[in-house]
């Protein structure tokens, strides 16, 4: 967060809109790539390839994760370079208070139901 | 004209909405009805109208947007305050079968209206503020970087703070507390605008602070000085650069769960209901995740302004720098990581209850380290008892004493005892008190020379000082007793008699902090009447450590005639240790961004579809939903939004200067 | 400027720039639009946090099994796909100044995008019309949250692109409209990778489940 070679940064003269360009073939990669990435699991989950469900979903999340990877390289051009690594920066901020207030939400509310028993359960009971 | 036809225009809104059955509610109109008469007549009388507009409304300069962001702070805050003496009075009064002034439902929206207006209005405004002001300036630069968005951010902050005013008038406050917890603030139990106003109000301002965040992130990372590295940089910059990106990663979290219960109310789905799955525990769930590092976007800044105050009256260096720095970066990550401690009652079992609770005591260490900071920089040095660092000792003892109340009521099984009782509205007003508002004191009273060319008179300061914390310490001290003894907080009416005097000896502490306002408006007053005495002809009257004293009180509109190189965190201290001369040939023309009344547009009509949604005047909302549109894509096809300051103007504002300068010698 | 960081040569240290340029126009806003994404990221977190604490209340209405059509939804998908790279071609077409292709591939995006709201419209009102709105459960009031703050941006993004193609009519491939266009490329490229979120939690693990 404070890396001191940033400092000299800020020289302007040239132009550089702090974003990497793509070519023709990295996005046609990229596009490539997302095509079997998107197939793969529609395919896993319409035909059942898979024995058990969890297998399935855990599959189908990993196509995910590398899916959205493959996003950030070819389509969104990040790389740890742009804009001096604060684009990264930013990103990887953003992904660490994703996964905190994702997963403490559904932890925290899925402690609250199992202890609490919530009011669609309740209503059940009678 | 037919019912229907009625509906059709004014939506909700009828001769009912006007509050003229309450004759407290009417008193006060016909106040603020002359007060604003007198103003508007004042502004037209001495034709003002379009100075304020050309200079100020449409103006793209930080130093007038933090200004303009100061003065809405301030004025808020006597309407936040209103509340809470009301609040006061009601309390004290209200034992042995009288029941006070208030009838329940003015006092219900008396204190969710304290609540909001005071973090919303007053102290995001006023921290807002301080860090437009300043942060430029201390980096080097000659704007933010997104001159228009700041205008326009603070103008959505203005529409956010008219239409909570509005509901004085204009139907109704909220009656659910300054959060709005679902069921309550459901259609069922509130079915009236009161919340409507509170979510719209909100919105509105939350989009402000979102990309006012989004702004000062960018001008603290792209816009500094050379020289200026990331460890170089001033710790009120660090801290303002943390805040900011604590706004913009937890707003949005609020707008989503706002937009979430407006889902609710006016389209009638079930995220927050009892009913069809819905669960009101997600909503307090989400807006906590906001809430909590929303007390640090408050009082990071503050911490900022109390390094920059504490090295500068004791004439050292900051203690302990990087140390400092560390400490506000763990604090920003931590602050992601507690905020369950507000609702360990709801019943997520000890697991869930005992990592937050560990994580809420863990924040407290690089506070405390923070506070060693201080004292160590305090330690053997030349202290000045100025008026910033008055607000600042006043801070160290008040804050420590609220924080160990914090740190306790992180222990889980003391929280289910303690939860929503006045001990903890002792303890948030500590710290928010002790800390942020404290924080904004010592910041007004310190950059305010720069801000205007005078100092702040130090004796109505001083008086203002004293009123304020003895009144704080009167009114809260109080508060810890009767929380320990049982009593919950938003209560109108007491039964036991034992607990009046606590509450009369609160009142009389929030009667000795009006004072305290009063003498602070007063200080004001009595500053510009004497302004010609108390002038700062310097740029630095302080013998101050940062770049924003390099310039001059005021500073010229394009802040600093050559961008400043830097070379140590101290920039203008090593500048006036190591020789620096000021240039005094050479200017030339400098690029700067123009004014545009385009903000004031947008946020107006964005006030007018909050308006609009609440009273269900549902054509007021489309026309200014799809103005805004049209005036949003209109202003893009606008290229040219800079000029340049010939250098003939430079020449001659920096020739008035070294004028100055040579009177001063 | 660089050298004027560390103190010059005759000893004087270097207290100012004597001879500057400004900030070049745009100079912030690539990073500033990318923060602005990312608390944008953090509003479809929080919905999809939504989704995932409430995604499996029914309150005895239907599931998602009984409701979603995965080759309708795949459709959809590769109109998302399609139009992320014809938006790529865009800004190839872009760098090498080519107005007009720039214009034709910026159009062929623009239905690219209009067939994905129109898909996602029918799927809707389809679903309304069978009974399942948004009102029926909090399963179903996340899902059309969700899902239709994703279409709201895509609509969003249209509006933005038709009105830069406006702009580029008018005023050519000027350096405001490039950066204009880069900015909305990183918002189209950005809605890709939420909707790839969408389709994998809200849609496939929903017919799993």
């Amino acid at each position: 967060m404070n890396t001191d070679t940033h400092a000299a940064h800020a020289d302007d003269h040239h132009h550089d809109d702090g974003h990497a360009h793509g070519t023709f073939s990295t996005y046609m990669l990229g596009f490539a790539l997302s095509v079997v990435l998107t197939a793969i699991p529609f395919w896993l989950v319409m035909s059942g390839a898979l024995p058990s469900k969890q297998i399935t979903a855990l599959v189908i999340m990993a196509f995910a994760v590398v899916q959205i990877v493959v996003h950030m390289i070819y389509f969104l051009h990040m790389s740890p370079k742009s804009e001096n690594g604060w684009s990264m920066m930013a990103l990887i901020f953003t992904i660490v208070m994703v996964v905190i207030a994702l997963s403490g939400s559904l932890w925290v509310m899925n402690h609250l139901n199992s202890n609490m028993m919530p009011m669609h359960e309740m209503t059940g009971m009678k | 004209m037919s019912p229907d036809l009625l509906k059709l225009i004014f939506g909700r809104l009828s001769i009912d909405s006007l509050p003229l059955h309450e004759p407290i509610l009417v008193g006060t109109f016909v106040m603020v009805a002359l007060g604003g008469a007198a103003l508007l007549g004042g502004l037209t009388y001495f034709r003002l109208w379009g100075y304020l507009w050309r200079e100020w409304f449409t103006s793209v300069d930080h130093k007038r947007i933090g200004i303009m962001y100061m003065i809405l702070g301030i004025v808020m805050l006597l309407r936040g305050f209103a509340d809470a003496l009301m609040m006061r009075a009601q309390q004290a009064l209200a034992f042995g079968g009288s029941e006070g002034f208030l009838p329940s439902h003015h006092y219900d929206q008396v204190f969710t209206a304290h609540g909001v207006i005071m973090i919303f209005f007053v102290a995001m405004p006023l921290v807002t503020g301080l860090m437009n002001f300043v942060v430029p300036l201390q980096i080097g630069a000659r704007d933010v970087s997104f001159p228009f968005l700041n205008n326009f951010s603070f103008w959505m902050t203005v529409g956010g703070a008219v239409l909570v005013m509005a509901s004085l008038f204009i139907g109704e406050f909220a009656r659910t507390g300054w959060l709005a917890y679902p069921p309550l603030s459901n259609i069922g139990y509130s079915p009236d605008v009161g919340v409507d106003y509170y979510i719209w109000g909100l919105q509105v301002a939350g989009v402000g602070t979102t990309l006012s965040g989004i702004n000062l992130i960018c001008t603290i990372v792209k816009l500094r000085c050379p020289g200026m590295t990331m460890m170089k940089m001033p710790v009120f910059t660090w801290t303002a650069l943390c805040t900011n990106i604590l706004i913009v990663a937890s707003f949005p979290v609020l707008t989503v769960v706002l937009a979430l219960l407006t889902l609710d109310r006016y389209v009638g789905t079930n995220f927050f209901t009892n009913d069809f799955g819905g669960s009101p525990m997600m909503y307090v769930n989400l807006i906590w995740i906001w809430g909590h590092p929303e007390v640090y976007i408050l009082v990071l800044p503050a911490f900022g302004i109390f390094s920059e105050v504490t090295s500068t009256f004791s004439g050292k260096r900051l203690f302990g720098y990087t140390s400092m720095v560390y400490a506000t970066v763990v604090i920003t990550i931590l602050s992601y990581l507690v905020w369950l401690h507000h609702f360990f009652t709801m019943g997520s079992g000890a697991s869930v209850n005992s990592f937050f609770g560990i994580t809420t005591m863990i924040i407290s260490i690089p506070t405390g380290a923070k506070m060693f900071n201080w004292l160590f920089t305090m330690y053997r040095g030349r202290i000045r008892f100025e008026l910033p660092m008055l607000w600042t000792i006043a801070f160290m003892l008040t804050f420590v004493l609220g924080g160990m109340t914090g740190v306790l009521l992180a222990v889980p099984p003391a929280d289910f005892v303690l939860h929503n009782s006045l001990f903890l509205i002792a303890h948030f007003h500590n710290v928010i008190i002790g800390g942020v508002v404290f924080g904004a004191f010592a910041g007004i009273n310190y950059w305010f020379p720069k801000a205007f060319g005078f100092k702040l008179d130090p004796f109505w300061g001083k008086l203002s000082f004293w009123f304020w914390v003895t009144g704080f310490y009167l009114a809260f001290m109080p508060l810890y007793v009767l929380g320990l003894m049982g009593v919950t907080r938003r209560l109108r009416v007491f039964d036991d008699p034992s607990l009046q005097i606590w509450f009369v000896i609160a009142a009389i502490g929030a009667g000795l902090v009006f004072l305290g306002i009063l003498s602070m408006l007063m200080q004001f007053a009595v500053s510009f009447l004497k302004r010609e005495q108390l002038k700062d002809v310097t740029g630095d009257p302080w013998d101050a450590r940062t770049l924003e004293w390099a310039t001059s009180s005021p500073p010229p509109d394009y802040n600093f005639a050559f961008t400043p190189v830097v070379h140590d965190n101290d920039a203008w201290w090593d500048m006036k240790k190591r020789g620096y001369h000021r240039p005094l040939t050479g200017f030339k023309p400098i690029h700067m961004p123009s004014s545009t009344g385009t903000g004031v547009i947008l946020a107006g009509l964005a006030t007018a579809m909050g308006f609009g949604l609440i009273w269900y005047i549902w054509w007021l909302a489309a026309v200014s939903f799809i103005a805004m549109l049209a005036v949003g894509i209109g202003h893009t096809f606008n290229y040219h939004r800079d000029f340049d300051i010939p250098a003939d103007d430079v020449i001659r504002a920096e020739d008035a200067r070294t004028k100055l300068l040579a009177g001063a010698k | 400027m660089t050298v004027a960081v560390n103190p010059s040569q005759t000893g004087e240290p270097v207290f100012y720039l004597a001879d500057e340029h400004p900030h070049p126009e745009g100079y912030s806003t690539s990073l500033g639009f990318w923060i602005y994404l990312m608390s944008d990221c953090l509003i479809f977190a929080m919905l999809f946090a939504a989704f995932g604490v409430l995604g499996a209340n029914y309150a005895a209405g239907p599931a998602p099994k009984d409701l979603f059509e995965l080759p309708l939804v795949a459709v959809n998908t590769s109109m998302l796909l399609l139009s992320s790279i014809t938006y790529g071609f865009a800004m190839l077409t872009m760098q090498q100044n080519k107005t007009a292709q720039t214009q034709m591939w910026l159009a062929i995006t623009g239905l690219f995008g209009l067939a994905f709201i129109g898909i996602e419209l029918s799927e809707f009102t389809h679903m309304i019309y069978e009974g399942a709105t948004p009102q029926r459960s909090a399963f179903l009031s996340a899902f059309f949250t969700l899902v239709g703050t994703h279409g709201l941006h895509v609509s969003c993004g249209l509006i933005w692109l038709v009105t830069l193609m406006v702009q580029v009519w008018k005023f050519g491939l000027i350096e405001a409209n490039r950066r204009r266009l880069m900015c909305l490329s990183m918002f189209w490229h950005f809605l890709d990778v939420v909707w790839i979120g969408v389709f994998t939690f809200v849609y496939l693990l929903g017919v799993l489940r």
